[in-house]
């Protein structure tokens, strides 16, 4: 193959990446932008998810894209259930107070790590794609469920856009944002709102990752990279700003599935990292941060 | 102003004290046991110097951890130098990491100086893989047997890794005291304070941060040196987060800002899991609950709790 396509391939793999990412990392940016938390059980969310995507294909019998399907609609549904009660029962008592929420967030990591090592156990499994379809390109053959993850991820980023943007409950999530005391004081319940939100989020992070387990493979401890990427995407982004995450999503996506095939993953995820430190140290507001 | 000073050197003395006497006592797998644990308390003390007197909670000290680890592991490896070299080699190493870090990191506050330091601390662990060539990557590296002689002694060996560790912790506790106790010490607590405040008093929060930074790195450099040296062996698993999560779990158990605390932290810490162990496999439970315990209930750590209710006087 000579550069062309290969690049095009590059940037086919760097888009699958960025649409997952971009889910993710809008997850952890509500989160964020609304409640003001750091979420760094953010990446075990979407572990639990594509574990949980494992268990439901498993237990569903018929063809791959009924258990699949049920996947989808029920791994979200779950996590966003455990996420709720980890906002009830430990966020919530600790006023969200910003560190410590961080150090509970990573205790809550350790649990949810080892919940699934114990029940699911330490190798990586794969999980059926609903369906297998080769796209043929004149250079090359390309999976036809890779654009279907693309297209499924714009399709709920617009659907949260929407809610965000369009709706009363977007509404009141973005007054909450801009001015907890003031929502308050309007008749808001706060505390409800925080709760959805932080379901909202990790239920993001879940159809991220049932979405991606058909080509990943699920495994306990894969929260750690989506984790590290979706900080740096938020960041990059400029905390609590969707339209910058978005931006960001795409922009790391795609380098860092060029620099992937063409140098290394590792030396993708150095420059990254170094990139996210210095964004922060000399440009808070993020690259394409609006306020703040 | 604590007007206790009999007291109180009387009671960190008594405690190294009680702790060289153990080396003759204790059983040999608690022995070795208690050796680690001094060795990481060292760690510990130094987080607890940044986040327990400063209020600086940083996620990246696994990187200065490893840099002293890496500092006298590599030394010896490709330098030929012999043990002291390399141990003091370790320490400088992690005190200037803290220095690069602290001057672009200290630029930032709260959460993003978490999330700084975290960032560097993952692009140092990345480097290590990725130089595996030279650090051993993933495999690590065994420490050369010449590299752990001191005097004719090797360092892995039972006796004098016992005392060496004891050595090291001993000194690091006299230093952290004394840091405490000087009007430094009151400087570092001021900015935890209130930092606006400190500022308009005239002291330079700036140059306070990366000097408390620098003697952060000091202690986790000399203790990541020791711990490869006398463990023999040197790996990158050393530098992951895991490792810039555990000093902050055994100060917040021991009690942040308090001397005997991260010594404290790190001997229950590790002797729930040891003890846990024999009845689990679950580890990563006792952490997580343990963290999550601590932060809702008890956030002062148990020394903490001692000094509310009994001991004023606890530096």
């Amino acid at each position: 193959m000579t550069f062309g396509p290969f690049l095009l391939l590059a940037l086919m793999e760097g888009l699958v990446s960025a649409a997952t990412l971009a889910l993710t990392a809008v997850g952890l940016s509500l989160v964020f932008g609304v409640m003001r938390v750091v979420n760094v059980a953010h990446g075990e969310f979407f572990m639990l998810g594509a574990v949980g995507a494992w268990f439901v294909t498993q237990f569903v019998p018929g063809p791959p894209w009924v258990g699949f399907a049920a996947a989808l609609m029920l791994c979200p549904l779950l996590v966003a259930g455990i996420a709720t009660l980890a906002d009830r029962l430990v966020l919530r008592r600790l006023n969200y107070n910003p560190e410590a929420t961080i150090v509970a967030t990573i205790g809550l990591l350790y649990i949810f790590q080892q919940a699934a090592l114990s029940f699911f156990g330490p190798d990586a499994r794969p999980v059926p794609a609903p369906f297998t379809l080769r796209l043929q390109f004149p250079w090359f053959g390309y999976s036809g469920y890779k654009l279907f993850v693309v297209a499924a991820a714009a399709l709920i980023l617009a659907a949260v856009w929407w809610l965000m943007t369009r709706t009363r409950a977007g509404l009141i999530m973005r007054a909450t944002q801009s001015d907890r005391a003031t929502a308050q004081a309007f008749g808001i319940d706060v505390n409800r709102v925080y709760s959805s939100v932080f379901a909202l989020g990790a239920g993001l992070a879940a159809v991220a990752a049932v979405l991606i387990v058909p080509i990943s493979q699920a495994h306990y401890l894969m929260g750690g990279d989506p984790l590290l990427l979706a900080f740096i995407v938020v960041i990059i982004g400029g905390l609590g700003s969707l339209r910058g995450t978005l931006f960001a999503a795409l922009m790391i996506g795609l380098s860092d599935g060029v620099i992937s095939m063409f140098f290394s993953p590792t030396l993708a995820k150095i420059l990254a990292t170094l990139l996210v430190a210095m964004v922060l140290v000399f440009r808070p507001q993020g690259l394409f941060g609006d306020r703040q | 102003m604590t007007p206790h000073p009999r007291k109180i050197w009387a009671l960190h003395l008594a405690v190294i004290g009680v702790l060289l006497a153990l080396h003759w006592v204790l059983p040999a797998y608690h022995h070795t046991n208690l050796a680690r644990i001094m060795v990481m308390s060292v760690f510990a003390m130094g987080y607890n110097i940044a986040f327990g007197y400063t209020g600086l909670l940083s996620l990246g000290h696994a990187l200065l951890f490893a840099a002293g680890m890496y500092g006298a592991g590599l030394g010896g490896q490709y330098l030929h130098l012999s043990a002291l070299p390399t141990a003091l080699l370790g320490t400088l190493a992690g005190a200037v990491m803290a220095a690069l870090i602290g001057a672009l990191a200290l630029r930032t506050k709260g959460v993003s100086f978490m999330i700084v330091t975290l960032m560097f601390a993952q692009a140092g662990y990345l480097s290590i893989l990725y130089f595996g060539a030279v650090t051993g990557g993933d495999e690590g590296l065994v420490v050369r047997p010449e590299a752990r002689v001191l005097a004719g002694l090797d360092l892995a060996a039972d006796t004098p890794r016992y005392l060496l560790a004891w050595a090291l912790f001993g000194l690091a506790m006299v230093g952290n005291l004394a840091l405490i106790r000087a009007p430094f010490g009151r400087v570092m607590v001021a900015m935890r304070e209130n930092e606006d405040r400190s500022r308009m008093l005239g002291y330079d929060p700036y140059r306070t941060k990366l000097i408390v930074m620098v003697a952060s790195g000091l202690y986790a450099g000399a203790a990541g040196a020791m711990f490869g040296l006398m463990f023999g062996y040197v790996g990158a698993s050393f530098a992951t987060i895991q490792y810039s999560i555990l000093p902050m779990l055994w100060v917040l158990m021991g009690g942040a800002g308090v001397v005997l605390g991260p010594f404290i932290g790190t001997l229950l810490m590790f002797y729930l899991i040891d003890i846990s162990s024999s009845y689990t496999t679950a580890n990563l439970f006792v952490v997580g609950i343990a963290l999550l315990v601590l932060v809702l209930f008890a956030p002062r750590g148990l020394l903490g709790l001692v000094r509310d209710r009994w001991l004023p006087w606890l530096p």
